[in-house]
């Protein structure tokens, strides 16, 4: 790490999840434990094996004006909500245009709307479709109607990595800021995929639970008894800023995004490299580019989907490239999965871990899995020590993709 | 049975509120779309969608961009 580098922070947060319509009552639901995953009653889950998901705790349809609501996909939606309270949450920055820019990104972009769209088209003609469909399709929509409302002129982008795309988002945008091209960046990842299509898809691909018994007890990251992972849906921000800029107008600092590692499996499209390797190289990049040792990171917010394949491998690759002390915990457990949302919210989490020095526990951990040397968290919420600590958010998605993101205690 | 114009108005004034956020008050006969109401020409799309839906009248292309004020849309749904 060069040491005059642009030093980078976090000064604002925003979510809505499948726990709770904002950061202050998703973390309230993630400390007490509380899962967001219920059956679902939609008229076509007669046709798909998996019968549950992480709806949104608060429809963003109802929180957004309705002609602006009615514009855009379910995941702009989202993402939007989740912007504007990410930027209140960072004092409405000031800032010139032209220094400031937007990365946001999702794993599947609009596909609600391309599905309903597909249906309008074929049963009543292409005079029936919204002038909108296109932008309320396109994966760089989210991104875009930020960048719109804020009037962000530095380059929106839309990173996309399937389930990694909202940590790299959030890496691009720290990039983006030490490169010198911004002062302020909105980041993160937003998802609504829960539809019919893509849970048939997923189950198709063998990812999915299929737990419909118990909705709350599927997402089970290193239990024995897990099978598969759990959709959720939402979206997590953060506003990201130089730290001269923050200190410059009086900002309250969470965190520094102090580095980010990224790597590529080269291995298999859906199947994890069973050596971790690839998550080892993005993990020990990410601890180098910020400037701390393995020692230094109190708290992983593991990837962990409840997915057999994935779990453990991802706490043995921990346990090789940070070690075995770092309190590890996966909010998935009570989330579900948001896909390319998932880094964003789990940056969030990460960061208030650290502002507040807490993990919450991991729930449905019943029977801890053989093979495990990490200390993870469940049963109840542990504290994390005073001082100067580091935490890591991993996400990695189809593709084999990984992003590992570091976050510094301010 | 033919919508009145008052009808016609009112079903108007739902759709450019349920689009743009306008309050239907304001969608009077004598209103320009775009010196008045500040609409769009996308928006005009909309409301040609969900007009043709409400009334069942098509409104091609070529003859929506002639509609200029709320009461060219009346005359022309009434025919």
């Amino acid at each position: 790490m060069s040491a005059n580098r642009v030093r980078v922070v976090v000064t604002g947060l925003g979510a809505t999840t499948p726990v709770g319509g904002d950061v202050t009552s998703t973390w309230a639901a993630l400390l007490a434990g509380q899962s967001g995953v219920e059956t679902l009653t939609a008229d076509w889950i007669d046709t798909v094996p998996v019968k549950f998901a992480g709806t949104a705790a608060a429809d963003p349809a109802e929180v957004l004006p309705r002609p602006e609501a009615r514009r855009l996909d379910r995941s702009e939606q989202f993402a939007l909500v989740a912007a504007r309270e990410a930027w209140q949450d960072a004092g409405a920055p000031e800032v010139a245009p032209e220094r400031l820019g937007v990365v946001v990104s999702s794993g599947i972009g609009g596909i609600n709307t391309t599905l309903a769209a597909y249906d309008t088209y074929r049963e009543r003609g292409w005079n029936r479709l919204s002038p909108f469909t296109v932008p309320m399709l396109m994966p760089n929509g989210p991104a875009a109607w930020i960048g719109l409302d804020l009037g962000a002129q530095a380059g929106v982008h839309a990173t996309v990595s399937a389930c990694a795309s909202g940590a790299e988002a959030i890496g691009s945008a720290l990039d983006m800021i030490r490169a010198g091209r911004a002062d302020v960046v909105v980041a993160g990842g937003t998802e609504a995929a829960i539809h019919g299509l893509n849970i048939a898809a997923f189950a198709a691909a063998r990812a999915m639970s299929t737990r419909n018994d118990d909705p709350a007890g599927a997402s089970r990251p290193w239990d024995r008894d897990r099978d598969g992972f759990v959709l959720g849906e939402g979206a997590g921000i953060v506003v990201l800023e130089s730290e001269e800029h923050a200190k410059a107008r009086g900002a309250r600092i969470y965190a520094y995004c102090a580095g980010v590692g990224y790597s590529a499996d080269a291995h298999h499209i859906t199947q994890p490299e069973p050596e971790g390797r690839g998550i080892i190289m993005a993990m020990t990049q990410a601890l180098n580019d910020a400037g701390v040792s393995g020692l230094d990171v109190k708290h992983v917010n593991a990837h962990a989907t409840s997915t057999p394949a994935g779990d453990v491998g991802e706490v043995q690759a921990v346990a090789k490239a940070i070690g075995t002390h770092p309190l590890v915990t996966s909010t998935k457990s009570m989330t579900g999965h948001l896909l390319g949302g998932a880094g964003g919210i789990e940056s969030v989490f990460t960061i208030k871990a650290l502002q507040e020095r807490i993990v919450p526990a991991t729930i449905n951990l019943d029977n801890l899995d053989d093979g495990i040397e990490v200390d993870l968290v469940y049963g109840e919420n542990r504290t994390l020590p005073e001082g100067d600590i580091a935490a890591v958010n991993n996400s990695f998605g189809f593709g084999g993709h990984n992003v590992c993101v570091v976050f510094k205690g301010a | 049975m033919a919508a009145t114009e008052q009808e016609i108005l009112e079903g108007l004034g739902k759709i450019i509120n349920e689009i743009t956020g306008i309050p239907a008050s304001e969608v009077t006969p004598e209103k320009s779309f775009v010196d008045d109401l500040d609409i769009d020409s996308l928006s005009m799309v909309e409301i040609a969608v969900a007009a043709q839906d409400e009334f069942g009248v098509e409104i091609p292309d070529d003859q929506l961009k002639n509609l200029k004020t709320v009461k060219d849309v009346l005359s022309f749904i009434q025919g």
